[in-house]
């Protein structure tokens, strides 16, 4: 695959793209093979129909909807600190996430502000569940490629960051701990240092991986000018996050468009690219994030300021009327909110900007014409959440 | 294996055989939602390592498990595959139904495409609360498991007949 630049062969390629809708009719040549809705090469429930020509794919296409919870509908009858329990399950691994551009979203609408120590802690946590994320990531990946060693070690190591949100929120996994205005405690006795300890671990757990996997032979035979996506492909198809960085495109919202409410500007840190964009560059790209990500919790850790962790707000939330979108850089890429309130204690309408969705609907482009083995780590590589396709 | 099939098993024959299928299930994993997240932490990380307890949990099929782990929400549309699944499986088969979402519908018992509990498709064992539960919560689930397949009798369970589904 080539990069494509002029307007008639995008269209071509658009035309083709069109054409990978599969046609279940029995064709005699080629062959349908159905992967999911349970495979173990796939997280979760999302079920690819390929079309194969010997061992390359002529056309995959994605069926998601198998995990669909209807997020959207439910949310339209609670109210907003009972979405805030809920949404926290959109992208289960990093559910801290999740929950930060929704309550951004109402902030903006109320007007309140989080004071200062709820926003450096917000920022620390965000950037935890970062790492809990993607450093899940990294072994999962390992594991579908079949190197069973890293899923051990990320298990292993990622224990240390959910410890520390676990004592902090009270949640291993869902923490709903973000509140209108602030957060729900402040942090307990000893929790930075530990943090620190945690964040150490946790760096020495990514040089390890830069060994084990990143640096495998075989890994790297297995991802090197696989799956490429040109930079421009990548941005018309909507992808976010380190999917779109690792196409050489440098564009972070924590540093282009960080919302107010995250400090992110108070760290020093660098968004990592790479110009590749095949699957070994997103790999490599995900772990440098992980590295930044636990260096910013150790700047933040130091610079933590005194005073409360909520601002006032009303007992009983009502939003004013108005509408707001708040998006965030998640761990998968960009998450955004889009709130229409009327006025009343529950929203009228939220639309939910997941990056998953985005960056799944590129498999049949990126799919055509690479391999059935190929087909495990370009989905791999592009590493979704199933809660976060289909909400 | 005549005796066994038709229920009859001397008692200390049966005791054994109920002793080694305890410390002995393939279990599959079927991740489905947040819920798979700490299954996974429970079987395949090294902290709460599930294997200490006679669990073996890397069959390649459901052809080849004692158990499946229903570990998350199971919406309607997902409902077929999990019967399929559940077909697939040899006899005697367990189920344990991790989380509230496979419990009962869980957060979303309002929701018009969740199925409110995946006991309404097929037969569970052992039901684990939380939302999601800890990985130690699951592998008191397995355990409660167990002590039911020490204290099986096998003339009970099998019947002669197939447990039939629907
Ligand atoms: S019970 Fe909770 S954690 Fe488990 S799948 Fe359902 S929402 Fe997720």
């Amino acid at each position: 695959m080539t990069a494509v630049s002029d307007p008639s062969q995008l269209s071509d390629l658009v035309a083709e793209a069109t054409d990978t809708r599969v046609n279940l009719d029995f064709e005699s040549e080629g062959m349908t093979l159905n992967m999911g809705p349970q495979h173990p090469a796939t997280h979760g429930t999302l079920r690819i129909v390929a079309k194969l020509d010997g061992e390359q794919v002529i056309s995959a296409e994605p069926i998601c909807g198998y995990m669909h919870r209807g997020y959207e509908k439910i949310v339209e009858v609670r109210s907003y600190p009972q979405i805030n329990a809920l949404i926290n399950r959109i992208d289960w691994l990093g559910s801290f996430a999740n929950e930060v551009p929704f309550i951004l979203a109402a902030e903006k609408l109320m007007g309140v502000e989080a004071p200062p120590r709820a926003q450096w802690i917000r920022t620390i946590l965000f950037e935890m569940s970062r790492v809990a994320n993607i450093s899940l990531f990294l072994g999962d990946f390992g594991l579908q490629l079949g190197g069973m060693t890293a899923g051990f070690y990320a298990f292993r190591d990622r224990e240390h960051v959910l410890n520390m949100i676990e004592s902090a929120t009270g949640g291993r996994f869902h923490p709903n701990f973000d509140r209108i205005g602030g957060l729900k405690d402040d942090l307990p006795k000893g929790w930075i240092a530990d943090s620190h300890v945690a964040m150490d671990k946790l760096l020495a757990f990514c040089d390890e991986m830069e060994d084990l996997l990143v640096g495998n032979e075989i890994f790297q035979s297995r991802t090197r000018g696989i799956g490429v996506i040109p930079a421009d492909i990548a941005l018309n198809y909507g992808l976010s996050g380190a999917n779109l960085r690792a196409s050489g495109v440098d564009w972070d919202l924590r540093r282009d468009g960080c919302p107010p409410g995250l400090v992110y500007d108070q760290a020093d840190w660098k968004v990592w690219t790479h110009p590749d964009g095949d699957c070994f560059a997103r790999t490599w790209v995900r772990l440098q994030e992980t590295r930044e990500a636990a260096k910013i919790v150790k700047q933040l850790l130091d610079t933590i300021p005194a005073g409360p962790v909520m601002a006032k707000v009303p007992r009983i939330i009502k939003v004013p009327e108005g509408e707001a979108y708040v998006a965030t850089e998640n761990p998968l890429g960009e998450m955004g909110y889009y709130i229409v309130s009327k006025g009343e204690l529950v929203p009228f309408r939220v639309k939910i900007r997941s990056a998953s969705f985005n960056n799944i609907s590129i498999v049949p482009w990126v799919a055509r014409g690479a391999y059935v083995p190929d087909l495990i780590s370009i989905l791999g590589s592009l590493y979704f959440i199933l809660g976060d396709i289909d909400r | 294996m005549g005796l066994v099939e038709s229920g009859r098993v001397p008692k200390p024959l049966s005791k054994l055989l109920n002793l080694s299928r305890k410390y002995s299930i393939w279990a599959y994993q079927w991740g489905l939602a947040c819920c798979a997240i700490e299954m996974g932490a429970a079987f395949a990380s090294p902290r709460y390592d599930v294997m200490r307890l006679g669990v073996i949990p890397f069959p390649a099929s459901p052809r080849q498990a004692d158990l499946v782990v229903i570990a998350g929400t199971v919406t309607d549309k997902l409902a077929p595959a999990v019967v399929r699944l559940y077909e697939q499986m040899p006899d005697p088969k367990y189920v344990i139904s991790m989380g509230s979402c496979a419990n009962c519908g869980g957060p979303y018992w309002d929701s018009y495409s969740v199925t409110k509990g995946v006991d309404q498709l097929i037969p569970v064992d052992v039901y684990v609360p939380g939302c999601p539960p800890r990985p130690e919560a699951l592998l008191e689930g397995i355990l409660l498991l167990q002590e039911r397949i020490a204290h099986e009798d096998m003339a009970e369970r099998w019947k002669g007949e197939p447990i039939v589904v629907n």
